[in-house]
């Protein structure tokens, strides 16, 4: 007989479908459940240097979801990188559990902000990496991951205009496009961010290799977005 | 006389030299002040642009990384504006700040009502834990911009005016300070309305409280005024009547009391002119306030 001990085994991006049914009871998620799952894997499992063990290292990368609606793949991700417990997963949005529909950052080990209101994300990391070279921390990364219809917000807007010319070379954005906007963007997504300075690369948000690709491309003296086209939310 | 708000950039300037914690958050006004200081920390004094949304942002990711940010507007840009991110991207994520304002009230009504913000105090008792310190002097407001910024990682508020008393008073950024003693009520002058409330109670036998420091309320010094004075209450404050009518009713929920909040009116006057002139159209000059506040304390009996 075989035992394994949830406490410590490793779990890989195939895991995650069965972490989420903790949460929802269903295996099978629409597309719009899922729509930051792969891009959320290939962070953490790769990109990112942040681990469960260094949560208050200054040096430590950060991640902020911005788009907190349909978290459960962002749970499932920290459930499976060992930040928090996967049995918190079952719990998941009942009074008792640190586990909401929209993360709190107070409850959530790993969580770098608490969001839900849309558009709160990306000026919070101009903050974030501004604080972190006025102190001389010049290798953590900041990374904020917001959705295509998030981009609705002018707040978003305000960050993307001041953090091109200020060429905050640290922080990454990564939109997350299941065309969801009402009104699409004109010119598109990467238009705006390269319009204000940044550095685009536009990639499938299910292909891994791409993702990783993008999400390491080099672009000195400027901030860098990846817009991870998925399904579309109605199709 | 130099303004509460000509002693703004230099004092933070100086903290600036001294603490590498500290940074400052603008979004264009009031930048100038801050030239030389950009220089010698042109990675700690920022300037946004206009973009009120993103200065709360940015003070809160400064926070986020341990810093200490003070962020400086207008008080209708500072706190009205971007509201809910002072709510969330502060009070939700907890962290602190050190909030800044000028313009208060009605510091230039020529500029009309978008410039006047006399409900920010109000606004920010919807949400938890904030720190609010109205200073009535430019002294005062050195003092307390001293502490404000000292203040761990505090969510603190400095409301600065260009309406002033003409003498600062000593202040320690909590107490209230007895500034006279009578036996007919109680009357609480917050900040650059003390001058007028001293005038107005002229040969009126109330007691005088002056609040600097008006969140928390140091309620334990107004229970204790009510003991010798009895528990008519009167509130003077420079910004919407009635904002600490319910803090002031909390404190005194023990006895049986009157409390009456006068301030700012909340009608729009949709007038110019001056800040004197506003000050008395609102009842707050030292003739409207003696007519009302006598014939409030003299109404109980």
């Amino acid at each position: 007989m075989t035992i394994i001990d949830e406490g410590t085994r490793t779990y890989g991006c195939t895991d995650l479908p069965r972490l989420m049914a903790l949460m929802t009871g269903d295996e099978k998620h629409g597309p719009a459940a899922t729509s930051t799952l792969d891009v959320l894997w290939v962070l953490y499992d790769r990109v990112l240097r942040v681990e469960p063990g260094r949560l208050e290292d200054p040096g430590r990368d950060r991640f902020l979801l911005s788009k907190g609606h349909g978290p459960m793949a962002y749970y499932a991700v920290l459930a499976a990188k060992g930040f928090v417990p996967v049995d918190w997963l079952p719990g998941f949005g009942s009074y008792d559990s640190p586990l909401g529909h929209h993360p709190d950052r107070m409850l959530v080990p790993g969580a770098e902000i608490g969001s839900g209101s849309l558009g709160h994300g990306l000026p919070i990391a101009v903050g974030t990496a501004l604080g972190l070279r006025a102190q001389g921390l010049v290798e953590p990364r900041v990374w904020v991951l917001i959705g295509d219809a998030e981009l609705d917000e002018g707040s978003n807007h305000e960050a993307i205009a001041f953090a091109g010319p200020a060429g905050l070379d640290r922080l990454h954005t990564v939109v997350v496009d299941n065309a969801s906007a009402s009104h699409a963007r004109p010119g598109g997504i990467a238009a705006r961010f390269d319009a204000a300075g940044w550095s685009t690369v536009t990639v499938d948000g299910r292909d891994h290799a791409a993702l990783h690709a993008a999400f390491t491309a080099p672009h000195p003296g400027r901030p860098h977005v990846v817009v991870a086209r998925v399904e579309p939310k109605s199709a | 006389m130099d303004t509460m708000r000509d002693r703004f950039a230099p004092v933070i300037s100086r903290l600036l030299d001294e603490d590498p914690r500290v940074a400052v958050v603008l979004a264009e006004i009031g930048v100038d002040g801050f030239a030389d200081a950009r220089g010698r920390h042109p990675d700690r004094v920022i300037n946004v642009g206009i973009r009120e949304q993103l200065l709360i942002g940015t003070g809160a990711g400064l926070a986020l990384t341990g810093l200490r940010p003070v962020v400086h507007t207008f008080a209708s840009f500072l706190v009205e504006r971007p509201f809910e991110q002072v709510k969330l991207d502060l009070g939700h994520q907890g962290v602190g700040a050190v909030l800044v304002s000028a313009a208060a009230s009605f510091d230039w009504p020529a500029g009309g009502y978008t410039h006047m913000a006399p409900g920010d105090v109000a606004l920010l008792d919807t949400v938890d834990g904030w720190t609010v310190h109205v200073p009535g002097h430019p002294d005062e407001a050195e003092t307390l911009l001293r502490q404000a910024v000292a203040a761990d990682d505090d969510k603190v508020y400095v409301r600065l005016s260009v309406q002033s008393n003409a003498h600062g008073l000593p202040v320690d950024g909590a107490r209230l300070r007895t500034v006279r003693e009578g036996r007919a009520g109680v009357v609480l002058a917050v900040g650059p309305t003390l001058d007028a409330v001293l005038d107005a109670t002229e040969g009126i036998d109330v007691t005088v409280l002056y609040a600097t420091t008006v969140r928390p309320l140091d309620t334990a010094a107004l229970r204790r005024a009510t003991e010798s004075a009895g528990t008519d209450v009167v509130l003077v404050e420079p910004y919407l009547a009635g904002t600490s009518t319910a803090t002031v009713n909390d404190a005194l929920s023990h006895v049986p009391h009157r409390v009456l909040g006068l301030g700012v009116g909340r009608r729009e006057l949709r007038r110019y002119g001056t800040v004197e002139e506003h000050v008395a159209a609102h009842g707050l000059d030292a003739r409207s306030l003696r007519e009302r506040i006598a014939g409030f304390v003299a109404g109980a009996r």
